[in-house]
């Protein structure tokens, strides 16, 4: 047997090295995985996680699904580094779409250049509205921000249920559940002509630079980080909790009600009963991987994407289960948090003393 | 008006709701009292549903089944235990970890069993008791995991205020150092409060594909096993509080299916967000207090221990 023996300090090349290991083991896993499901594993693996690198389009694709994953990936980061853990990303990002969509509506008729950014507005406002009840409840009442977080992710799925089978349903759609399409000026404009990765994919990289620089160089970004790794030290210096609570909530809700404007003013381009097929739920996975760091979220949300266009490619070309994406994100997740354990301990072979039998 | 048959039906079918998340919250329950916290609820119900609907569908056994089920439960918590207890991994992150991935498992698990049914399980006839008018419907006619869902509160009351087990399962919650100074092996003892915990989500989750809609949809879980998690808080770590709060919530989510006849004009979607929106509100009054929750709360709970 062998043992574990605390390093004296955290260990700074196995916190680089421990997403890539976890990257890896998930990759080996995965092969494992289409070896049992019959499937030859190296041509899976080619078609799932090569292929999509192949053409420009599909590189396109991956940006487009990387997007909402790095603005609700980077909004959580900030929150997980101060101890305060958001995940109800979801159901923030719904309510954004839903107040972009409540916008595009209304300004239907109306052909102007402000129609988008007010749509913008209205989802990161949205979004921070939502946020603001688990933060409102844990800052008031001490109700832990995890569960209420949670629920009213169910809650605004509903509520976006009610409002295209009601109020806000396409009148000549054929009852289908979804809105009208946006016009021209409710949409975001596409980067490229030909790919589907929109402006928003802009945005989202302009948000990590910006909170790698909150994280990096401001006093409230300090003050977030030493009340997450030494909540002791916080609380003599003098740091108000419920300030970085208000703060990780806030920053998170815009940032996620953001993607869900994304979503809706981009691919989507109107209203649907579902705007996310959990994209706030695979960005807790993208902020840990990312090592809660701004610049390290953007790298994992593309891996992230590569998980879900690479199912989406095998599903097509091999008949491969699409569920076997939330598979492969929960592996990377546990391969992650296993790896870590490195960072602080090292493993230390039982030694044998001659004579004494072990 | 209600009529007395509309007002039986509703509270006999609110012990179906409640009965998952009795069966899941003891669970939990159990393991936060030795101080871990496992978010992964969700998940490990989801692979219980799953598991206990296909075992059931491919042996024509519901008993079977639900020994599958709780099988798979122990299995999911058992790569939680391992993570949290003997690598040290942070417990929030890797319960959210068990979830995201009970959530994908449990979708390509049950690919091959979407639209297939099995016969629900059966509900008990006693002879005489369940004739009696009002009562009997009321009380006597239920499957048996409703009986023994209340029996395992009973139970489990019993064994942690009056067993040495229970003694020993509250110390390493309370002072896990205090109990390995002692001599109590605190790790072996929270894998085994994991691994049970892990058993009682997966029957819970089983109940669900096998008695309460006999048949297995995507996410069937719906939230429920986070509710179970605000159950244990809500009941303020003590056994009756969970019977007491899962009939609440039953009978919030029953409104949803009994509030047309009722004369609730309101949008069912409205309806359904109501458990959630109940949640919610209850969280709120039983932790607006901090004293309630400090006295209450395991001193542990959240933090890892390593022996050293």
């Amino acid at each position: 047997m062998s043992r574990l023996e605390r390093r004296p300090e955290p260990s700074r090349r196995m916190m680089l090295a421990s997403p890539l290991i976890a990257a890896v083991a998930m990759l080996f896993t995965g092969s494992l995985l289409f070896f049992f499901i019959g499937q030859e594993p190296l041509h899976a693996f080619y078609v799932y996680f090569v292929k999509p690198w192949t053409t420009l389009y599909s590189v396109g694709e991956l940006l487009l699904k990387a997007t909402p994953l790095i603005l609700c990936g980077v909004g959580l980061a900030i929150g997980f580094r101060a101890n305060v853990n958001n995940i109800g990303a979801d159901g923030q990002l719904t309510i954004g779409a839903i107040c972009a969509g409540a916008v595009a509506l209304y300004f239907d008729e109306v052909q102007a250049w402000w129609v988008l950014p007010l749509m913008l507005l209205a989802g990161a406002v949205g979004g921070m509205l939502w946020a603001a009840i688990p933060a409102l409840l844990r800052t008031r009442f001490n109700t832990s921000e995890i569960l209420v977080s949670l629920m009213l992710v169910y809650v605004a799925y509903h509520l976006l249920s009610y409002l295209v089978h009601g109020p806000m349903r396409d009148p000549a759609g054929f009852n289908f559940p979804q809105s009208k399409m946006f016009s021209e000026s409710a949409t975001l404009p596409l980067l490229v002509e030909g790919l589907r990765v929109n402006a928003a994919f802009i945005l989202s990289l302009l948000a990590a630079g910006a909170a790698w620089f909150f994280c990096k160089h401001t006093f409230a970004g300090y003050r977030m980080q030493v009340s997450g790794m030494a909540p002791a030290a916080a609380l003599y210096a003098g740091f108000s909790e419920p300030r970085n609570v208000w703060l990780a909530f806030m920053v998170s809700g815009a940032l996620a009600g953001i993607a869900g404007v994304g979503e809706v003013a981009g691919p989507l381009g109107q209203l649907q009963p579902s705007v996310s097929p959990g994209y706030g739920f695979a960005a807790i996975i993208v902020a840990y991987v990312g090592r809660l760091h701004p610049l390290g979220v953007v790298l994992s949300a593309v891996l992230m994407s590569l998980l879900y266009i690479g199912g989406e490619t095998a599903q097509i070309e091999l008949q491969t289960p699409s569920a076997i994406t939330g598979i492969f994100q929960g592996l990377l997740l546990f391969y992650l948090l296993a790896a870590d354990l490195f960072i602080h301990y090292r493993i230390k072979p039982h030694k044998r003393v001659a004579g004494v039998p072990a | 008006m209600m009529t007395t048959e509309l007002l039986i039906a509703f509270l006999a079918s609110t012990a179906g709701a409640a009965t998952p998340l009795v069966v899941a919250s003891m669970g939990e329950l159990v393991t936060e009292r030795s101080g871990v916290l496992n978010l992964g609820m969700e998940g490990m119900m989801l692979i219980g549903a799953v598991v206990g609907f296909g075992v059931t569908l491919g042996t024509g056994s519901m008993i079977v089944g639900l020994l599958a089920a709780a099988a798979a439960g122990m299995l999911m918590s058992l790569i939680f235990g391992f993570l949290v207890l003997t690598l040290q991994t942070n417990q929030v992150a890797t319960g959210l970890a068990l979830t995201l991935f009970g959530i994908g498992a449990s979708a390509f698990i049950g690919q091959g069993f979407v639209g297939q049914t099995v016969a629900p399980m059966p509900h008990l006839h006693f002879p005489l008791l369940s004739e009696i008018p009002f009562i009997g419907p009321l009380l006597f006619r239920f499957d048996a995991m409703v009986y023994a869902s209340v029996a395992l509160v009973v139970a489990i009351g019993w064994m942690l205020a009056r067993t040495r087990l229970g003694l020993i399962i509250r110390a390493v919650g309370e002072s896990p150092h205090s109990a390995h100074a002692i001599g109590f092996p605190v790790i072996g003892l929270r894998y085994g409060t994991v691994l049970f915990g892990g058993a009682l989500a997966g029957l819970g989750g089983a109940y669900l594909s096998l008695a309460l809609t006999p048949m297995w949809v995507e996410g069937m879980t719906a939230g429920r096993g986070w509710i179970a998690l605000a159950q244990v808080v809500f009941a303020t770590w003590k056994p009756r509080g969970v019977l007491v709060g899962a009939y609440l919530f039953g009978g919030v989510t029953m409104l949803q299916f009994h509030g047309q006849g009722m004369g609730l004009a309101i949008p069912s979607e409205f309806l359904s967000m109501l458990p959630y929106l109940a949640t919610i509100v209850v969280l709120v009054i039983i932790c607006r207090n901090p004293q309630t929750i400090l006295l209450n709360k395991p001193m542990s709970l959240g933090q890892n221990f390593k022996p050293d």
